[in-house]
């Protein structure tokens, strides 16, 4: 499968989000430059970890505004696959891609850590080899990950099933404690009504291999290689 | 000319440095040149009080690529086509004043030196020392210090893997802020800051030149200070973004073939930077200062000259090629000029607009006066190494509540509160993170892997510059022994008082020869480092701080160890002397400084042991013999067992058979120890290998149950001691 990862400058998570694709999961992955407009060749899109932009005004404000966006909102609308990590999900929600806004951290601290994500729909293209209910060993490194929207976009969010993840810990709990930044209802990561826009704040290129901690995070790489293959088959 | 006591006040020249000058010049210099001296001249680019002694540390060694002060940082080959370029630079001045921009600037200042060689950054680690936590002055200092490295390395895309914070008084007015910064360089494609011949241009690329930082070097890092609201404008301020944007134009740049140097501007900027390169290439140089892009309005030549706006780099082209350079900077939005000419000759000549306003031989300004001293050994330091430790009374309290006390202790809790807030995970290379005893790191694509720490005692180093300076260096090697790897290469941070007193001459001159001593007992060279004096308030110095960067290599990164327990039933084992009665271990321990005020006692060392320790280690992992290894130093042996404890999540029943002196037994700091554990089954082969380099081994006892029990005097709950690290750091700074 071809993956086309957009760079926007300030972009870090690029060549770790390469080397979790075309290394290890033996992809084929290519960068795409911001200023970009031809997005065709790709089989999915891939918007990295980073501070595009410095995180100037808000994360992502500016690079939304970046020429690539116009044709990442055309690749999205008629349906190629796109999945947005830490920064990249903050593009996809400035973008209207997704609904909701990532804010400040509650405890205000850029924090780093070894999260557990509790998958909550196994029917996305992003999760066809998890079950309900797994637990996913996955980092976050993030200062505004806290998932907000209005009641009326949660609720609706939940009842479509289009929460993905939710921080838990390693046993599956969903609770206060476990909650890393503050998001409601602990989301971590959700997809659009259609189906083929997920973001989500962990990075699971972090977790790609057993030699850096866990890879755990290929099972969303390969659920998203599995849906490709057969749609392609 | 006459010149002022005010204008030498103001770029820190002494009249006899002045004099000086005008005796090289054979006439009085000009204001701009004034400005030069005062910047190369400075403590900080001259290293005037430690040149000499400098010149003595071994450097030499079959992996060195690039001796130590020949470039921007030290270069050692790794083996297999790949070089590691590293360096640790301190930036404590401009940290006391603006603790958040100070650190940050300091991050960002190292992360240059390091692309600079065409290395491409893959680590940070720093080194901090400040006051007590309680006081509110402080705290302003350690928040805005953790949020300059976290906002600055964090946006840039560098993992922070390491380092260490240290509390204590004698930092109250005088922060330590020592950024180190790791680099990996791919087949030969190393930089050089120099050009390559006559003719040759001068670029300046990245950010616009403002007012920020004038005297940074001059003002700042070379002298006291008690006046620190005057000094903030000469604190300079970063932005990790274009910086990161630098990085990625810059290491792409070097591909061009007409670019033939790379350096980076820091302190005391275009001056420092420009006027080293012309030195390092043997050539004359012509600046246009006009050319300079400016961010501020009518600055002057001087101001141009002296600013240290950060993230700018020069670079020498060859004429023809500048085409290229302009194109590809422009890619990546980022500025580039044409501010000069390397030209056949020995003076940088300054234009502005096309007249000439200072015209001076290069060698001259690079060849700041080089101090040599000797002191004699102050009587207030025979008088602490020679009190008797023996007079020192146990506490009432018992051992168990010590421990709870000493774990949570600022010196001793986990922080784990602090390197949370710093990404340690980017480049998807962090194997040991960041909470043991050095960090681990794999080199894609390679079986081997790199292993890094810094380290330095200052309390010990106050009581015995010498050995305790040994023990500094001994220390980083066993960070690096304890996962496994073989220690390559130091980089070392001084931070000392005022050079011109006798006491922190003492201090200099002996530290220095330990470091000696000890690099060459280890057979390590020390590739590159960073001298900051004048680190003093109201008369009074920093404690000797010299702190040592150690990198090791892991033939395979696999292979490596951490510091928690693993095995129930595994057995603890102590590797190094067991003289745990011997009070002299004491000596500058954090329990002596917690529990009873006192600063005291001679610290000592036998290296030929600490060498032999540290092999066996290492040995030992590589053959997988071991479950876990542990360096056992702040707070001794019984704090290195609780941390191996909390960390593996595993209780643990320990037998020292202790006497009457309890406390040195389990808080004692005596050197060359570390914990290990591991499968009662390999327990003959340790044994074996420990015997055969006469390592003392000791059996403490095994790893098991919900409890740490050392003794009948100390039996506390796994989840007790637990709570009292893991909160310790939090309850300081906040309570």
């Amino acid at each position: 499968m071809k993956f086309g990862i957009v760079v926007f400058p300030g972009t870090w998570s690029e060549k770790d989000t390469f080397h979790a694709l075309a290394p290890v999961l033996g992809q084929d992955a290519e960068y795409v430059w911001h200023g970009e407009t031809e997005l065709s060749g790709f089989d999915a899109i891939v918007l990295p970890g980073g501070f595009s932009y410095g995180d100037y005004l808000r994360s992502g404000a500016i690079a939304r505004f970046s020429r690539v966006m116009d044709a990442v909102k055309d690749y999205a609308d008629a349906g190629g696959p796109v999945i947005g990590i830490c920064n990249g999900f903050q593009v996809l929600c400035e973008s209207g891609l997704l609904p909701g806004v990532l804010m400040r951290n509650d405890h205000l601290e850029f924090r780093c850590i070894w999260t557990d994500l509790r998958v909550e729909n196994d029917s996305t293209n992003f999760t066809s080899r998890a079950k309900v209910g797994d637990t996913l060993h996955i980092p976050m490194s993030h200062g505004e990950g806290n998932y907000q929207a209005d009641a009326a976009t949660i609720e609706r969010l939940e009842g479509n099933g289009q929460v993905v993840f939710r921080y838990a810990d390693a046993s599956g709990n969903v609770t206060e404690e476990v909650n890393p930044n503050g998001s409601i209802n602990n989301i971590a990561g959700i997809i659009n009504e259609r189906g083929n826009v997920l973001g989500m704040m962990p990075h699971p290129e972090k977790a790609c291999e057993a030699l850096i901690g866990g890879d755990d995070g290929n099972v969303i790489f390969s659920s998203m290689i599995d849906s490709l293959a057969t749609a392609t088959a | 000319m006459p010149v002022t006591q005010e204008t030498l006040d103001e770029i820190a020249l002494s009249r006899s440095e002045y004099e000086a000058i005008v005796d090289r010049l054979g006439r009085d210099p000009e204001p701009l040149e004034l400005g030069l001296f005062g910047a190369l001249w400075s403590e900080h680019c001259g290293y005037k009080h430690t040149k000499a002694l400098l010149r003595t540390l071994p450097s030499a060694s079959d992996r060195l690529l690039v001796a130590p002060g020949a470039e921007n940082a030290g270069v050692i080959d790794l083996g297999d086509g790949l070089a590691v370029a590293m360096k640790i630079e301190s930036h404590n001045h401009p940290s006391a004043v603006e603790p958040f921009e100070g650190a940050a600037t300091g991050v960002g200042g190292i992360i240059r030196d390091i692309f600079a060689m065409g290395a491409r950054p893959i680590a940070l680690l720093n080194s901090l020392r400040f006051g007590q936590p309680q006081d509110a002055r402080t705290r302003y200092l350690i928040n805005g210090v953790i949020g300059g490295i976290s906002s600055y390395g964090n946006c840039i895309g560098i993992p922070d893997v390491g380092g260490e914070i240290f509390f204590s008084d004698s930092y109250k007015g005088n922060p330590l802020v020592n950024a180190m910064c790791v680099g990996l360089i791919e087949d030969g494609k190393m930089a050089s800051a120099s050009a390559k011949e006559p003719g040759d241009l001068l670029m300046l690329v990245g950010a616009d030149t403002g007012r920020d930082g004038i005297h940074g070097a001059s003002g700042l890092a070379s002298r006291t200070f008690e006046e620190q609201a005057e000094m903030r404008s000469a604190v300079q301020v970063g932005n990790p973004f274009l910086e990161k944007v630098l990085i990625e134009a810059c290491i792409e740049a070097l591909d061009i073939p007409g670019v033939v140097g790379l350096q980076d501007c820091g302190a005391a900027g275009i001056t420092s930077a420009a006027i080293e390169m012309a030195e390092r290439s043997g050539m004359g140089l012509k600046i246009d200062i006009d050319a300079v892009p400016r961010r501020e309005e009518g600055m002057t030549p001087y101001e141009v000259m002296l600013s240290e706006s950060q993230e700018r780099m020069l670079l020498a082209v060859t004429p023809g090629h500048e085409d290229k350079v302009f194109e590809l900077f422009d890619r990546w939005d980022l500025d580039a000029s044409v501010i000069g000419t390397f030209e056949l000759g020995e003076n940088v000549r300054i234009f502005d607009e096309g007249s000439q306003v200072s015209s001076t031989p290069v060698v001259t300004l690079t060849d700041a006066p080089e101090y040599t001293f000797s002191a004699p050994k102050p009587d207030w330091l025979t008088a602490l190494q020679d009190k008797d430790l023996s007079e020192v009374p146990v506490p009432s309290e018992s051992a168990g509540e010590v421990l709870l006390q000493l774990l949570s202790a600022p010196n001793i809790a986990s922080r784990f509160p602090i390197y949370r807030q710093y990404d340690y995970h980017v480049q998807i290379n962090t194997v040991v993170e960041p909470g043991g005893d050095a960090a681990v790191l794999r080199l894609k694509g390679l079986k081997r892997g790199i292993a890094v720490s810094t380290d330095c005692n200052g309390r010990i180093c106050y009581l015995d510059p010498k050995i305790g300076t040994i023990i500094a260096v001994a220390e980083a090697c066993r960070n690096i022994a304890v996962t496994g790897a073989e220690p390559v290469a130091l980089t070392d941070g001084l931070n000392f008082g005022n050079p011109e007193t006798p006491d922190v001459q003492f201090q200099l001159n002996e530290s220095i020869a330990g470091m000696r001593e000890a690099a060459d007992a280890f057979g390590i060279p020390i590739v590159s480092g960073n001298a900051s004096l004048y680190n003093e308030s109201a008369g009074t110095a920093i404690f000797p701080t010299p702190i040592i960067g150690s990198l090791g290599i892991l033939e395979d990164v696999e292979k490596h160890s951490t510091v928690g327990f693993k095995n129930e039933s595994d057995m603890i084992v102590l590797l190094g002397a067991d003289d745990w009665d011997n009070v002299e271990g004491l000596a500058g321990s954090e329990y002596l400084d917690f529990k009873h005020d006192t600063i005291a006692g001679q610290p000592t060392i036998d290296i030929d042991l600490e060498l032999n320790v540290q092999s066996v280690c290492r040995d030992a992992i590589s053959s997988e013999l071991l479950s876990s290894a542990h360096d056992v130093s702040d707070g001794g042996l019984a704090i290195a067992i609780a941390e191996c404890a909390i960390i593996g999540g595993k209780g643990a029943s320990i037998s020292l058979t202790v006497g009457d002196r309890w406390d040195a037994a389990l808080f004692g700091e005596s050197q060359s120890r570390i914990v290990v554990s591991l499968p009662e089954a390999n327990l003959g082969e340790l044994s074996q290998m420990a015997e055969s380099k006469s390592v003392p081994m000791k059996v403490l006892g095994t790893v098991g149950g919900g409890e740490l029990s050392i003794d009948d005097v100390v039996q506390l709950p796994l989840a007790e001691i637990d709570d009292a690290w893991k909160n310790g750091f939090t309850k300081a700074v906040s309570d």
